[in-house]
């Protein structure tokens, strides 16, 4: 149904995008993950035709974007970051007036409308001017638009941006309940929103598409083993033949020696077990440990350092080639 | 397209802007018509009309200055992008709207001639002739207000420029007279004016080699001509700023005649920069 190829946008000379590509046949809720400026809207505006790919290409059910525009615009409802909202009007007479745009057949026009307010809940200021709305309201107005014409896709640009708690969790169940029966791809900066409603999360970062995955691979994907820190009262050399009897640890690095004392840190999938076998280890061997502890790194660290530092964390790029691939 | 007009109509006259321009342009008919024809006793309406064009170089950039630039301020452009019109619609529907705005108060004007025909003689037939070219000197400026619109996201700076533009065209004939009338002045000014549409050229499109090409074209066959008949160079520069003056060729329908090669230049004007507002528009997806 949305078929991406190969997205390139370059301004000037600075690239914004390098090559994005997905497609998407089934409804659901698609996330579109990243930091600010990573080339989210860049990505939605060339899909939703507002703005050209320097390379690459956009199909919309069978149409491509630029040769034709008409039938594929007429697949799409797209919130932009800024809802286009014309501020003189109702919200009323604005959706009208997206909706004849959209090719409704007039008769058609005041039920569809009243549907879209009564499922976005704004049929109680449906006759007030737009610019007398509170931010919630018009963002609100600005998804009804989205969903006149019965598009199949529906793309939203972070639409819980700049709302108060209660507002966001009203439109993650609005776009939660829209994903049922439509495809709705939206974008936001905040991980946590992204793992809740999204059926599949793609991570932008930089211009690139780093990972695409159902939230809970995304999460396997993000979390990193645990790092285990030990001190004993040994030498270097005994402390190293100790653990090498333990099982289930790796990348075992030596930090200090000193004074009869060494410190050791490695990594271990499950942290606790191999606490324990350590634990025993050195018990066993007569050697007291002084220090045993561990650190995990939350999701929220590790989206953070895999999209702004890619060389901290950066993936191998077989294995992202595999993750694209698998559900590319 | 009926759906840009209705939506623009709305806009025009929901607020208080449409009823403004309507009863402005429509005081300012009734202080000519009183001032000429009244108090001097002129039988002609065509001098109170051709008075009053002086008054859209104000009123017109305060027409047409939120037409796109507000489009492009609210972001609301980009819900435009994304609908499945056409931008060339959205560029005429805007324009007709405008058209609408501005037709209401010369529809009224039109009453003017017939209540002055009551207390003396008015020749009605010149009269309305000048009516409809006065109405098409509006729309061409009108046109290029669209234009000079979709250019900025400044309303402010939309109407100043349109302003300028408007004003150079109103006494541009005037000033050209001061210019020496020799063949050789009029080949520089001419290979100016065409370095100066070479540059916009470039602004509007981004293509150096296009406007290098216009440049290289308009100094060649300029010299050509030149060298072969300077004769015809003698006062040519503004013979030609006269003849595309849209002002100038509203001048004569003032003494009675229906020109119709004026009309035709009118037409042309309007769908020239009708053209370019599309291609200015279609521009900002691809910058």
């Amino acid at each position: 149904m949305v078929k991406v190829e190969n997205l390139v946008k370059s301004y000037s000379d600075a690239p914004v995008l390098h090559g994005i590509s997905f497609e998407i046949t089934e409804n659901g809720v698609y996330g579109f993950l990243g930091p600010n400026g990573a080339g989210k809207s860049t990505t939605m505006n060339i899909i939703t035709g507002c703005l050209s790919a320097t390379e690459g290409r956009v199909v919309i059910g069978g149409y491509d974007i630029v040769e034709e525009p008409e039938q594929a615009k007429k697949l799409i409802g797209y919130l932009p970051e800024q809802p286009p909202l014309y501020m003189d009007m109702t919200p009323y007479e604005y959706l009208c007036f997206v909706a004849a745009a959209r090719g409704v057949e007039k008769s058609e026009i005041r039920g569809q409308v009243e549907r879209s307010m009564e499922l976005t809940g704004i049929t109680p200021v449906r006759d007030r001017l737009i610019k007398h709305l509170s931010k919630g309201y018009k963002q609100r107005v600005g998804i009804s638009e989205t969903l006149l014409g019965d598009p199949r896709v529906i793309i939203l640009d972070e639409p819980t941006g700049g709302l108060d708690p209660k507002q966001i969790t009203e439109i993650r169940d609005l776009v939660r309940e829209l994903g049922k029966d439509h495809i709705i791809l939206f974008s936001s900066h905040i991980m946590q929103e992204v793992q809740a409603i999204s059926d599949r999360v793609m991570i932008i970062a930089k211009g690139r598409l780093i990972i695409s995955g159902k939230p809970e691979e995304l999460e396997q994907y993000l979390r990193r083993k645990p790092v285990i820190t030990i001190r004993a009262r040994a030498s270097a050399d005994e402390a190293a033949r100790i653990l090498a009897t333990v099982s289930g640890i790796d990348d075992i690095e030596l930090l200090e020696e000193s004074e009869g004392f060494s410190a050791y840190k490695m990594t271990a999938e499950d942290y606790e077990g191999a606490a324990e076998k350590i634990f025993f280890a050195f018990a066993r061997a007569g050697l007291a440990l002084t220090t045993l502890e561990h650190e995990a790194i939350s999701l929220e660290e590790a989206f953070l350092q895999l999209t702004s530092g890619m060389d901290t964390y950066s993936a191998d790029p077989d294995e992202e080639q595999k993750v694209n691939t698998k559900n590319g | 397209m009926v759906n840009i007009i209705k939506k623009e109509l709305n806009q025009y006259f929901k607020g208080m802007f449409g009823y403004f321009f309507g009863a402005v342009l429509l005081m300012f008919a009734g202080i000519y018509t009183v001032m000429v024809n009244c108090n001097m006793g002129y039988a002609s309406f065509e001098y109170t009309l051709n008075n009053m064009s002086f008054m859209y170089l104000i009123l017109i950039p305060i027409l047409t200055m939120r037409s796109l630039s507000e489009e492009k301020k609210q972001r609301t452009d980009q819900l435009l992008f994304s609908l499945p019109v056409k931008l060339s619609e959205v560029v005429i529907g805007k324009y007709i709207a405008i058209l609408a705005v501005l037709a209401v108060p010369v529809i009224i004007t039109a009453a003017y001639p017939l209540i002055l025909s009551r207390y003396g003689e008015v020749v009605l037939k010149t009269a309305y002739v000048n009516l409809v070219a006065f109405f098409l000197l509006g729309a061409a400026l009108a046109s290029i207000g669209l234009f000079v619109s979709s250019l900025t996201e400044n309303q402010a700076i939309a109407a100043g420029l349109s302003f300028a533009v408007f004003l150079f065209a109103y006494f541009g004939s005037n000033l050209t007279d001061y210019l020496p009338g020799t063949a050789a002045a009029s080949l520089a000014a001419l290979i100016a004016a065409g370095v100066v549409i070479a540059l916009i050229l470039y602004i509007l499109t981004g293509d150096i080699t296009a406007a290098a090409w216009t440049v290289a074209l308009c100094v060649v066959v300029l010299t050509f001509v030149y060298r072969r008949n300077h004769r015809i160079f003698e006062g040519l520069f503004s013979r030609v700023v006269g003849s595309l003056s849209l002002f100038e060729r509203y001048y004569v329908f003032a003494r009675g005649v229906l020109d119709l090669r004026s009309v035709v230049y009118f037409l042309s004007v309007i769908i020239f920069f009708l053209f370019i507002t599309v291609h200015s528009l279609e521009k900002r997806r691809w910058s």
